[in-house]
């Protein structure tokens, strides 16, 4: 890892943030939109970890904030998931465009 | 040498694999390939000297989220490729959004002077055991709310896949 330079880490992650920014845009699919959002968080975690390890090698912060990242996104899918699940069964549908009202 | 080519294989890997996952129609093909983009992020950490941490993301992404995913795309039956993408001017606007800012953060970060990088050493700083002292010492207690966290996204997720809900 010494010859690669910190400055091609975060292009991967830029690259994968705005990736994720135009699936989360474009999908109609609700499903897919929730993978959009975990490609950038997967983005924001290659960041912690790139700048932990570059700057304060001798520091686990960022590593500890990947971890709770990772968590979180873990709640988060299964909260979504029943939402969409939940959603599905009265609209018979995972388009965004026709879930316009917010009730059960 | 070798990192250096591992690196931009994996790199090439989760971008290739990313742009797939926003792009192909199918949701199945989606799920499949955003599982690659996770290996070569996986991959990533283990070059960043992160190695537990690259374990846990393959552990907990590529195994339990992904495997979430596909079961609800097949449980509601969407492997169909039938999902008619937004209108063209949204497209226009995402793409122009997002490309601009990811302009402006790359233009940044080429003009970016790095001051003092430390040459860290291979220390295994990365492994089980010192992770382990730090996150139960002085991360005792984020540890503990996110334990709650997730029984009240368990709770919560039940109570909301329930059927009559009055």
């Amino acid at each position: 890892m010494n010859g690669i330079p910190l400055t091609h880490i975060l292009f991967v992650s830029t690259a994968l943030f705005f990736i994720g920014m135009y699936g989360f845009f474009t999908r109609r699919n609700m499903i897919t939109i929730l993978m959009s959002v975990e490609l950038i968080l997967n983005s924001v975690n290659i960041n912690f970890v790139a700048f932990n390890t570059y700057l304060y090698p001798q520091n686990l912060d960022g590593i500890f904030f990947t971890i709770f990242i990772v968590t979180i996104a873990a709640s988060e899918a299964a909260v979504a998931i029943a939402i969409i699940i939940n959603l599905y069964r009265s609209l018979h549908s995972v388009d965004v465009d026709e879930t316009g009202e917010l009730k059960f | 040498m070798i990192t250096q080519y591992l690196f931009y294989f994996l790199t090439f890997t989760a971008i290739f694999c990313a742009l797939l996952v926003v792009f192909s129609k199918n949701p199945i093909y989606s799920a499949l390939y955003l599982i690659v983009t996770f290996f070569a992020t996986a991959g990533h950490y283990f070059l960043l000297n992160a190695q537990f941490l690259g374990a846990v993301h393959v552990i907990v992404y590529a195994g339990a989220i992904m495997v979430l995913f596909i079961y609800v795309i097949m449980m509601l039956n969407l492997n169909k490729e039938v999902e008619p993408h937004k209108s063209n001017i949204i497209k226009i606007a995402a793409t122009v959004c997002g490309g601009i800012l990811g302009l402006v953060l790359i233009a940044a970060l080429r003009e970016t002077e790095l001051g003092e990088i430390t040459e860290y050493s291979n220390n295994g700083i990365g492994l089980i055991e010192k992770l382990g002292n730090v996150l139960f010492g002085a991360y005792m207690v984020p540890f503990e709310i996110s334990t709650v966290l997730f029984l009240s996204a368990m709770v919560g997720a039940v109570f909301l896949s329930k059927k009559n809900i009055h």
